[in-house]
């Protein structure tokens, strides 16, 4: 079969591989029908997120048909159309029970190597590197999903691929971002990054009954989609975030603050160019710029929610800020499976509709240029969509 | 000129600390515990034996990335400018934190014990802070920066505080009696876990270096592991203690030619949360193919090896088999593994 596969720093290309096979007896085959390019495989694509190999097949936000189901699996069967979650998840694990996916205790075959890193092993994820499991992911004709019953949501109503595919990742993600933010009538939420994740987020705010949302990028396409959602928006290369956020919130600052940006994070001025040296030298794996910010700009007691992705180890991160001001962080990998039900229902509502966020459509076969537009946000480009 | 002698001394050094390293792990007798897989490619050509300490490689690596961007720093201060997007007005800065990178990473190279060197980095993290900070009060007083800089002030570079901490923890080597011990939560019933355990054929499903277990009674029984070169290393072991849902302990039978011994307890976690599973597994690796079987088993940091058995136990407990990625498809002739998953599976 054809997959998309990374091969080094800005090289990815699509090759031969072996079609995969039933490993575990929970596992099922699925033949892809559309899978879509994360931002979070932006910090594979430029090689910032250690323990990627070259061969390893990307992608873990698609959708399909099952094709083959291992003997344990109950709960689907061939022929169900899909959506696929991207942690990997046992179901049976002290944190899948508690409904902590992306903790999950037994699918990352590789733990102690994220417990180098980390003190503890987060779940397996589909095509995100060996730290967290190496498995193979979904930009590709077929794929191997483990733990069938607990990864999958099966689609029954008509609705189109595009409508539903972002359970897989980027919906729940915005959500649960601001789930996390506590959001109490009245409330004011900032977002740092307009990128798919923070479109979602800023959605998702107004679904759990925010007042009023201020998106920050320097993208005008972005900006603009964040508008379509009801956001007001800031340009952070033309007005100062902070001051400018204490001019709309009258000095108190935005009630929860989210970084939807992570590790690669960009902003004027120096700092900025302090950062790249340091990430540059290796003293520091992430810039945490868009953290920062977010952490001074909270108001007193406030939340700083994180979905951006961080891989490491930051640095100058202003924690008397977070300790003097009584801030709550709340972050994680998002417990994807929790949400697929719900989400699916809230698309079924009409309360939103997914699709908005695709700007683009390409074959699998063009993947590689896919994440070179989407790398250099060429053509205002926020979401592509592949199709095998 | 001045440059390239500065080149030649790292590579000079950076072997030398190897080597001392190496003579001071044979110097106690022992191996040097800590190190891991990842720590490889960082030296295709160290032998097992003389590995280096974990804490010694991320110094290690700290001072020649240190040294190699500084150097880049240092010489195309421009280029490295423009490949991170900053005007060139702040060369001056780059080229500061080139000479600083350079000297704290020749220092942790030059070093045995590199641990003063790697806090002289943390020193030069609150050199750059100032110049920073500095940058920032100079600038248009807006709130935000002066705040935000004024908040950096107050951090340091984590990597390097960890890195100096663990090396002024010292390094841990044991002599050539070898106990390891893991421990591990387990959320099934201790009873259920311990029926899985006493059923002594079940361990190779969990215990990577074990062929097969032949039960001869009920207190004797036959071991088959993996030797050098699909060879295998056989012996006896006898149960030594039995107490049903709580314990089991065992050891190789007078004059076998492994001597090990091993135990494992089942304790009730608090709030009935499962099992706490702790292993306790003792070696004392005999020379030659024998001996070099044992350190294959062990790997490059045999603690965590005793841990990966525990969570494949826990795995196949809790899920009904261990969790694998071997066989899947990848562009690369080998269809799965890789570097670090075959450290793990030797
Ligand atoms: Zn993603
Ligand atoms: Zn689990």
């Amino acid at each position: 079969m054809k997959a998309n596969c990374w091969y080094g720093k800005q090289d990815m290309r699509v090759v031969d591989v072996p079609d995969p096979n039933i490993l575990n007896k929970k596992d099922a085959i699925v033949k892809v029908s559309s899978a879509a390019i994360c931002g979070s495989e932006l910090h594979l694509y430029n090689g910032f997120v250690p323990t990627m190999e070259q061969g390893d097949v990307m992608g873990h936000e698609f959708m399909g048909e099952i094709v083959e189901v291992g003997p344990e699996v109950k709960q689907r069967r061939v022929g169900d159309r899909v959506v696929v979650a991207f942690p990997i998840s046992c179901g049976q694990c002290f944190f899948c029970k508690k409904e902590l996916y992306s903790l999950c205790e037994n699918t990352n075959p590789n733990a102690w190597m994220a417990e180098k890193f980390f003190g503890h092993s987060p779940a397996g994820i589909y095509g995100y590197s060996h730290l967290t499991g190496g498995f193979a992911g979904g930009q590709a004709e077929y794929v191997r999903v483990p733990f069938a019953d607990v990864g999958t949501i099966k689609i029954e109503n008509g609705f189109s691929d595009e409508q539903v595919l972002f359970l897989s990742d980027i919906f729940p993600t915005g959500y649960m971002a601001a789930e996390q933010c506590n959001i109490q009538p009245g409330d004011t939420v900032a977002i740092w990054g307009c990128g798919p994740v923070g479109q979602f987020a800023i959605r998702s705010a107004f679904l759990l009954g925010a007042e009023r949302v201020i998106a920050i990028d320097r993208f005008p396409a972005r900006l603009q989609m964040a508008r379509n959602g009801g956001a007001d928006t800031i340009d952070y290369e033309e007005t100062d975030v902070y001051d400018t956020l204490m001019q709309l919130t009258g000095g108190r600052g935005p009630d929860s603050c989210m970084d939807a940006v992570g590790l690669e994070a960009h902003m004027p001025g120096l700092l900025y160019y302090y950062d790249r040296i340091k990430q540059a030298m290796m003293s520091e794996s992430d810039r945490p710029i868009a953290l920062r910010q977010a952490i001074m700009a909270c108001r007193n007691g406030g939340t700083v929610s994180i979905p951006g992705v961080y891989g490491a180890l930051i640095d100058k991160m202003p924690m008397g800020a977070v300790m003097n001001k009584a801030l709550t962080i709340k972050t994680g990998q998002t417990h994807c499976q929790r949400y697929l039900k719900p989400l699916l229902d809230r698309i079924a509502h009409g309360d939103i509709d997914p699709s908005f966020v695709v700007t683009h459509r390409m074959r699998l076969a063009e993947a590689p240029q896919g994440f070179d537009m989407f790398n250099r946000k060429q053509d205002g480009c926020i979401k592509i969509v592949m199709t095998p | 000129m001045a440059r390239r002698s500065l080149k030649r001394t790292v590579r000079k050094t950076a072997h030398g600390t190897r080597d001392n390293a190496q003579a001071a792990a044979s110097r106690t007798g022992g191996r040097i515990m800590g190190s891991h897989a990842s720590g490889e490619s960082l030296h295709p050509g160290s032998s097992r034996n003389g590995s280096l300490s974990q804490e010694e490689m991320w110094a290690y690596g700290l001072g020649l990335f240190g040294i190699g961007l500084g150097l880049a720093e240092l010489m195309v201060p421009r280029r490295l400018a423009r490949m991170i997007g900053a005007p060139s007005r702040h060369d001056g800065l780059v080229r500061a934190m080139g000479l600083r990178e350079i000297a704290s990473g020749v220092g942790i190279l030059t070093q045995r014990a590199p641990a003063a060197a790697v806090w002289s980095r943390v020193a030069g993290d609150a050199m750059d802070l100032a110049c920073l900070g500095a940058a920032f009060m100079s600038n248009r007083s807006q709130r935000g920066r002066v705040a935000l800089a004024t908040a950096a002030v107050a951090g340091a570079t984590l990597l390097d505080m960890i890195t100096a901490q663990q090396l002024s923890r010292g390094i841990e080597t044991r002599n050539d009696h070898m106990s390891l011990t893991a421990a591990l939560i387990i959320d099934r019933p201790q009873q259920e876990l311990y029926r899985h355990w006493r059923e002594l054929t079940n361990l190779p499903t969990f215990m990577k270096h074990l062929v097969r277990i032949e039960v001869q009674d009920d207190r004797r029984s036959h071991w088959v592991a993996k030797g050098p070169a699909r060879s295998t290393v056989e012996w006896d072991a006898e149960i030594t203690e039995d107490r049903p849902h709580e314990c089991i302990a065992w050891r190789s039978v007078e004059g076998s030619t492994v001597d090990h011994a091993g135990s494992v307890r089942f304790e009730p976690a608090s709030g009935g949360r499962g099992t706490i599973v702790t292993a306790e597994m003792e070696y004392r690796p005999p020379l030659g193919t024998v001996g070099a079987a044992v350190s294959a088993w062990l790997g490059e940091d045999p603690s965590h090896t005793v841990k990966m058995d525990l969570r494949r136990f826990k795995q196949v407990m809790e899920t009904g088999e261990v969790i694998t990625t071997e066989g899947q498809p990848a562009g690369r002739v080998e269809t799965t593994s890789w570097k670090y998953d075959r450290a793990i599976k030797r």
